[in-house]
Parts: structure tokens; sequence; C-alpha cells
């Protein structure tokens, strides 16, 4: 009799083991595909602006050194290579100059009302607008995944799992205009261990 | 926030497969009942009858309904999708043609990437009262639509709240229930119709044909079954109504929820609703049928406008003064938040 309540109770621990570590497993994997998520929409803003910016170009002559400092934003953090934690930050640094230029770019279309009014200009505001939004949201998925990623890993029962899922903390992505206060917070190399 | 989100979202996806399993075997075995009692019924009314006369002896009723019902179901579950979007007259947007579509395609794309699903299909409802739906069976084969009262009537942001809160169904398999109970209220309105004729019509006088004699020859138990039988074909448009409303109010709150932790931006779908609430451009193209998808109640009926009574029990929507009401409370909830760091 007292086997069998022990078998029973091994066989519940058992299943409860098998239910958390895939639990904890298809976190991780959540959390790594939020990850790529920010990868592709970066991707896609590199493609974009050498589009929008030729196609601006001539209504705006005389903001010239804006659309320079968008496209030389653009050309540095394209440039960038990944490889190891260093470069890793330096892609973080390069897109938030990046991001940096084109707020600026946006700042100054609001500020020309008969800018706006021009066709290409409210199709360019609108894709940047929608570019911007697409890599905030895409790290917001990703800090929401990690974030229950790591607090699945921590609590309690499942946190005995937690070793055996190779289960480390994500980081997650800081907010830009702290990276632009005084040191450089964002740093792309606290991407999940696998 | 997310943290305490993920287990509900993961019990809400299930409980969502679940029910629509249910409401499809309920449905199935609502219409057995209706062939296999009438059959019974039949039975017990033809056994003492002389031999020479007919004996009901074969469950034909049952069966066929059964078979019929099931057929219903199935067609049901698989086209449901394409038969609401098609009752609404929608169309596609494949390549955006106007700057407004391309803003809309946009607000869709990001606002997929925010909530973690697949990009849905984007339809345009040409309608002037502003409004949205979503419809498909899972977030792999999803629709959105909004009304061109709807975008002409928002502002991105707002866009953008009603686009998540939509996205917000989507995610947690609204969509598969509310469709499939769409489709199947569809089914049981049109029987309604069809059999309401042949109840008034030619259904009493074989009724009062038959009355005299069946008193002799109907056991007790066969009147008590009968009663409930043609009981159960009445009510069964009005129960399975109710049900479309019942499912649909509860989701509405947490669609609300949803969008708001999607946009991080509770105000915005909050002066959305505000808005839709104040416009009074007639609904042309959204029926009582695709009511309870929509983000707020096409038909303007006076039940969703306050809370209690009888809304609280054949309202699709909540009131959209509560449903306002919460969303400023997170949206001064987020304010605070972010005062205090």
């Amino acid at each position: 009799m007292g086997s069998w309540i022990l078998l029973a109770l091994l066989v519940v621990v058992v299943f409860w083991a098998i239910g958390a570590y895939n639990g904890l497993i298809s976190l991780k994997n959540q959390t790594l595909n939020a990850f790529k998520q920010i990868d592709v929409q970066l991707k896609r803003r590199h493609d974009l602006i050498p589009n929008l910016v030729s196609s601006v170009q001539g209504a705006m002559n005389f903001e010239k050194s804006t659309l320079e400092a968008v496209i030389q934003a653009r050309n540095q953090a394209v440039q960038v290579n990944a490889g190891g934690p260093e470069a890793m930050k330096q892609i973080g640094q390069a897109e938030n100059a990046l991001s940096g230029a084109l707020s600026k770019l946006m700042v100054v279309v609001e500020r020309y009302p008969d800018l706006k009014a021009t066709g290409n200009v409210g199709q360019l505001q609108e894709e940047l607008t929608s570019t911007e939004n697409r890599i905030s949201f895409a790290r917001q998925l990703y800090n929401d995944t990690a974030t229950q990623y790591n607090t699945r890993q921590q609590q309690f029962p499942a946190s005995l799992m937690a070793g055996m899922a190779h289960a480390a903390p994500a980081e997650l992505w800081e907010i830009e205009d702290q990276a632009e206060r005084a040191v450089p917070q964002v740093d792309l190399s606290m991407k999940p261990k696998a | 926030m997310s943290g305490d989100a993920a287990p509900n979202l993961f019990e809400q996806q299930e409980a969502n497969r679940r029910r629509t399993t249910w409401l499809v075997v309920g449905f199935v075995l609502f219409f057995a009942w209706l062939g296999f009692g009438g059959d019974y019924i039949y039975y017990l009314s033809t056994v003492n009858a002389p031999p020479e006369a007919t004996h009901h002896t074969f469950p034909w009723f049952g069966l066929i309904l059964t078979a019929v019902a099931a057929g219903i179901a199935w067609y049901g579950y698989t086209t449901g999708p394409e038969k609401v979007l098609w009752s609404t007259g929608a169309r596609e947007v494949v390549t955006p043609a106007t700057d407004q579509e391309k803003q809309l395609v946009n607000v869709v794309e990001e606002m997929a990437i925010a909530a973690g699903v697949p990009k849905p299909r984007i339809w345009i409802v040409d309608d002037a009262d502003p409004n949205a739906f979503a419809t498909g069976l899972d977030p792999q084969h999803a629709h959105l639509a909004v009304t061109q009262g709807l975008l002409d009537l928002m502002s991105r942001d707002e866009l953008q709240g009603v686009v998540a809160h939509e996205l917000g169904h989507i995610k947690n398999f609204d969509v598969r229930l509310m469709t499939t109970l769409a489709a199947l209220v569809g089914v049981v309105l049109l029987i309604r119709d069809g059999t309401g004729r042949f109840f008034w019509s030619g259904g009493s006088s074989g009724g009062a044909r038959g009355g005299g004699r069946s008193r002799n020859n109907l056991g007790a138990l066969a009147v008590v079954l009968l009663v409930i039988w043609i009981l159960s074909w009445i009510l069964a448009p009005i129960i399975t109504q109710m049900l479309a409303m019942a499912v649909s109010r509860k989701r509405e709150y947490l669609a609300d929820a949803m969008s708001a932790q999607f946009t991080r931006n509770p105000m915005a779908l909050a002066s959305a609703l505000q808005k839709i609430e104040t416009s009074d451009a007639p609904a042309t193209h959204l029926k009582a049928g695709a009511a309870h998808l929509c983000i707020c109640d096409p038909l303007d009926r006076k039940l969703n406008d306050h809370p209690g009574g009888l809304g609280d029990v054949l309202a699709s929507h909540p009131p959209l003064e509560m449903r306002i009401i919460r969303l400023k409370g997170m949206g001064y909830a987020q304010a605070k938040g972010s005062n205090s760091l």
C-alpha cells in the first residue's frame, strides 16, 4: 500500500517536472524569437531609409543637413558587423544614433506645415512613424516575453527545473532615452543565453 | 503586468478552444434531441394504433436531423470567416491604394508585431458607422475588418487602439468561438424563420386535426415530452442569441485590456470609443448576425447603454461608458507609475 502511494507521488512529480521543463523551453524559444523580431525590424528600417530620403530630397532642399545626418547614421548602422559582445554594443549605439537622427527629421517636418502638405512628405512621415513604431513594439514584445521567461524561471517550484532547462535570465532592452544620458545602457550582448 | 497576463492568455486560448468544441457538440446534440425526440413521440403515438395503420419504428427524423446538423456545424466552422466577411460586403486590402489604406496596413502590421501574432488579412467595409471586427479560426488564419467610417474618423493613435483590441480577440482565440457562434446562430435564425411559418400555418391545423385522437393514444410521458419538444423548437433561437450576447460581452473588457497592453496607450482606445459613441452614422452593412463580433454594437441598441437590468442578460456589449471608465483608469494608473519613477 505504502509503495503504491509512493509510486503515485513519483508519477505526479515526474509529470509536473516534464510540464515545467517544457514550459521553460517554450518561453525560452519565444524570447529568442522575439529578439530576432527586433533584428528583422531594424533591417527593414535600414532598407527603407534610402528610398524615403530620395523621395523627399527635392522637396527638402533647405534642410539638407538633417537628411544627410539620417543617411550617415543609417550607413553607420548598416556597417556595424555583428560578432561578439562588443560589436553588439556598437549595434545598439548605432541604432540609437539613427533613431535620434530620424526623430530630428520628424521634428523638422513638423516645423514646416507646407512641407507636410506635399504628398511625398506626408507619406514619408507616415512611413517613419510606422518604422519607429515597429521597432519599439518589437522591443516591447521582447521585453514582455523576456520578463515572463525570467519570472517563470525564478519563481519557486519552476526554479527547480531552471538548471535542467539551461534557463538563464534574459536581459531587458533599456529605453533609448537612458542610453542618450550618461552611459550607454543598451547592450545587445544581453540577449537570452541559449 | 505581462508576467501574470501570460498564463491567463494560455488559459483563455484553451478555454476558447474548449468552448468552441462544446458549442459544436451542443449544436449537434440539440438537433439530435429534436430529431430523436420527435421520433420517440411519433413512436408512442403510433404504438397502440391498429396493426394496419402506420407504425413509426425506425428513427428517421433523428438520424437525418443529426446528420444535417453535423454537416451544418462542419460547414459553419470551416467557412464561418468567409461567410461573416461576405455578409458585410467587405473588400480586402491587398495593395493599399490610398494614404489612408497605407496607414491602416502600417498600423495593423505594427500591432501584429506588438501582439506577437502573424499579420491578419485586412478588409474594409464600406460603411459610414465607425466599427471594426475580427474573424478567423486561429491567429494564423485571421481577418481584421474596419469600416470606412472608422478610417475617416479616427486619429492614428485611436486606430491603433481599435486594431489592437481586435488583435486581442485574435490572439486569445475569441475569434474562433465567436465566428463559429455567428455561423451557427445564423443557421438557427434561418431555421426559426422557416419553421415559424410551418408552426403557425400548416403546423397548427395539423395539430388540431390530430388533437382528438392523440389524447387517447398518448401517455402522460409522451405529452410532457411533446411540450418540452415544442418548447425547444421555439426557445432555440432565443437561447442561441442570448449565448452569443453573453459570450461576447465578457470578452470586450478583456480585449480592451489587451489593447492597452499592446499599445501602452489606453487613453487612445478610450477616446476612440468616445468618438464611436458620439457618432450617429447608421450602420448599413453590419447586420445583426455579425453584431457580437464588432468592437461596438453596430445596431446602437439601447440595451447596451446602461449597466444592470435587462442589458446584463441581452446586450451584446458592455456599456461603452463602463469600458471608457475602465480604460481611463488604466491610463491614470500608467501616468502615476511613470511619474513616480
